[in-house]
């Protein structure tokens, strides 16, 4: 028998009470975890997907919709560049490393990316069965794309115009045969089908006369080579300040920063997060004052109990302790049950968006500000169960036993 | 066992309690006789330090009650005052053993489960430890409040009106049963009452006159 089990066995007495009070509660830390969890992981894949890539080069436009369409691949290019200002690029001596992409189909909704062996090196992909490919219309594909379509090695298809299902007109006199399938890696490349980018020359030169599309790179003339975007690693932190501008003074292309445009995304996202964030808030809120007018209403039941256990020897900091444990203790079940149903949502969720698309987000991780969630519901508890408390430590004893 | 001198407390500028000497010995059984108004609820509270008295001397145990600091009087009081206060009140919320372990509790003693036991098997409560207070008739709940105000071995126990609403023969039931309960621990039992039936049945009786 301790305080704790008492103010236990006072919730245990009115069970839908506090059946209530724990499930406003636990709702509101339920939300706010959800919400957690979900832009931790959203943000932690963005930036995983974008780590080591400087800046990406693409045709004038839209600097957002070129690292959409280029790093994350949820959006069309912006255009093309050529492939001789691509070869400046590359040729540039604030450059490391340049990674080339040729965009432009899909297959099932999954993008067929024509790109060279250093795009899988670049993620740490490696191969599950299979190779890599060595000549143009050999496929890889990633991981996910291989359960979703059932495709395995030796499979042939063909893409088609533009992105998603419905997508455009089927490119069928240059089928793909897949000769490898990478291993899940966690990011983009998972959904990805790659392709060398002579393959997509060659699918995409139909109407020109190419006899041998293993020898393309030969017998097209250089003006009609295009890439959609180069991923660009720096080789000094000082390329920062002059490739960017270098490129948009002096071409036609357009330079962006993932980490500046990402930010910009999480901040245009960041608005919607916070308008349910300030929603979780208010059902705290609310929670804490039901839990308050809970106890409140309760120790006018109780006025006398309290009395008893004064003349039975309990000091009046003791009754104090009681009703702050009784809200501790609803606090405590609430930041449980919402810590369980937050994790249970965020799975759920993450298994519906699975079906859907793009983000993967798993109800099995923990984040850092789950704690302070948990702190901040047992801090509304105690908060609520102040008032109450104050009372109970000032019980007239003799006055409410004469009373009766 | 308790001095009483020159005791007084007024209530909104009234005298509602006035006695100006009084004192039993440890193991003695007194009834505190009065009408209704006449302050015996008032001095008993005052005798368990419950209330403090505007003016005058308490001394219970060899303690000065007014000596003691609230935290003290607080400890002093679970520790060596029983209580079997008119309205029983029992903590609706937990067991009938646990009513007793919480007295316990919240004296400062150790929880001895066996003494519990005990003292409800001496109440012939030995089947209901496990019972809610609800789930009891009046005569069980009243048992059980008085096991509660006796489990810490009390030096004092009092009881304020214990057998009003009770027919003769749970009156002299009751009675009894306090004041065997009373000299199993040796404690010096006090009841008030307005109740004539047991007015024969103790022999020091201390009458509080109605005050003007």
């Amino acid at each position: 028998m301790n305080i704790a089990s008492v103010s236990f066995s006072y919730l245990r007495a009115r069970p839908l009470g506090t059946l209530l009070n724990v499930l406003l509660l636990a709702l509101g830390v339920a939300t706010i975890i959800l919400l957690l969890l979900a832009t931790d992981q959203f943000e932690e894949r963005m930036q995983r997907d974008a780590r080591g890539i400087d800046l990406v080069v693409g045709a004038k436009g839209s600097p957002l919709q070129i690292i959409l369409s280029a790093i994350y691949h949820l959006d069309v290019p912006t255009g093309n560049i050529a492939w001789k200002q691509a070869q400046e690029i590359t040729r540039h001596r604030a450059v490391k490393k340049v990674i080339p992409l040729a965009l432009g189909d899909s297959y099932q909704g999954f993008r067929i990316v024509g790109t060279t062996q250093d795009y899988v090196a670049h993620y740490g992909a490696t191969i599950a069965s299979g190779r890599l490919w060595d000549k143009p219309l050999e496929a890889v594909l990633g991981a996910e794309v291989a359960t979703r379509t059932g495709h395995g090695l030796g499979a042939t298809f063909s893409g088609v115009h533009g992105l998603g299902d419905r997508g455009g007109d089927a490119h069928e006199g240059h089928p793909y045969v897949v000769v490898g399938i990478l291993k899940p890696t966690g990011t983009v490349l998972d959904r990805l089908v790659l392709v060398n980018y002579q393959s997509v020359w060659a699918v995409h030169a139909e109407h020109h006369d190419i006899k041998d599309v293993t020898d393309i790179e030969k017998q097209m003339p250089d003006e009609e080579k295009e890439f959609t975007a180069l991923l660009v690693q720096y080789a000094s932190p000082l390329a920062a300040a002059i490739l960017p501008r270098y490129i948009n003074n002096n071409s036609d292309m357009q330079a962006a920063s993932p980490a500046y445009e990402t930010a910009r995304l999480f901040t245009i996202v960041g608005v919607g997060v916070d308008v349910l964030r300030g929603f979780a808030l208010v059902l705290m809120f609310s929670a804490g004052l039901s839990v308050f007018i809970a106890l409140y209403n309760a120790l006018n039941d109780r006025r006398y109990d309290l009395a008893i256990m004064r003349t039975l020897g309990a000091g009046p900091g003791r009754l104090l302790l009681l009703l702050l444990c009784e809200g501790f203790l609803l606090a405590a079940m609430g930041a449980a049950l919402g810590l369980a149903l937050g994790h249970l949502l965020a799975e759920g969720l993450g298994r519906a968006l699975k079906a859907a698309q793009q983000v993967e987000i798993t109800g099995w991780a923990w984040v850092q500000g789950e704690l302070w969630v948990i702190v901040l519901a047992l801090v509304v508890g105690v908060l609520a169960a102040l008032l109450p408390a104050w009372r109970a430590y000032r019980t007239d004893i003799a006055g409410t036993l004469a009373r009766g | 066992m308790f001095v009483i001198r020159d005791l007084r407390h007024d209530y909104d500028s009234k005298v509602v309690l006035q006695v100006d000497a009084w004192q039993a010995a440890q193991g003695e059984h007194w009834l505190v006789l009065g009408s209704s108004g006449s302050g015996k609820t008032t001095l008993l509270h005052v005798l368990a330090g419950i209330l403090r008295p505007t003016a005058g001397l308490v001394v219970v145990a060899g303690q000065d009650l007014a000596a003691l600091k609230p935290a003290g009087l607080d400890r002093f009081r679970g520790k060596s005052i029983g209580i079997v206060l008119q309205r029983l009140h029992l903590i609706p919320s937990l067991k009938v053993l646990d009513n007793l372990l919480l007295a316990q509790y919240l004296a400062g003693m150790p929880q001895d489960r066996r003494r519990a036991e005990e003292v409800l098997a001496g109440l012939d409560l030995a089947g209901k430890p496990d019972a809610y207070p609800h789930e009891l008739s009046f005569g069980q709940a009243q048992r059980v409040a008085v096991a509660r105000a006796v489990v810490n071995r009390p030096r004092l126990l009092l009881a304020d009106e214990p057998t009003s609403n009770l027919d003769d023969a749970r009156c002299m039931q009751v009675l009894e049963l306090l004041q065997a309960q009373a000299r199993a621990c040796n404690a010096t039992l006090v009841i008030a009452t307005h109740d004539q039936r047991i007015k024969t049945r103790v022999a020091n009786q201390f009458e509080l006159g109605v005050q003007a």
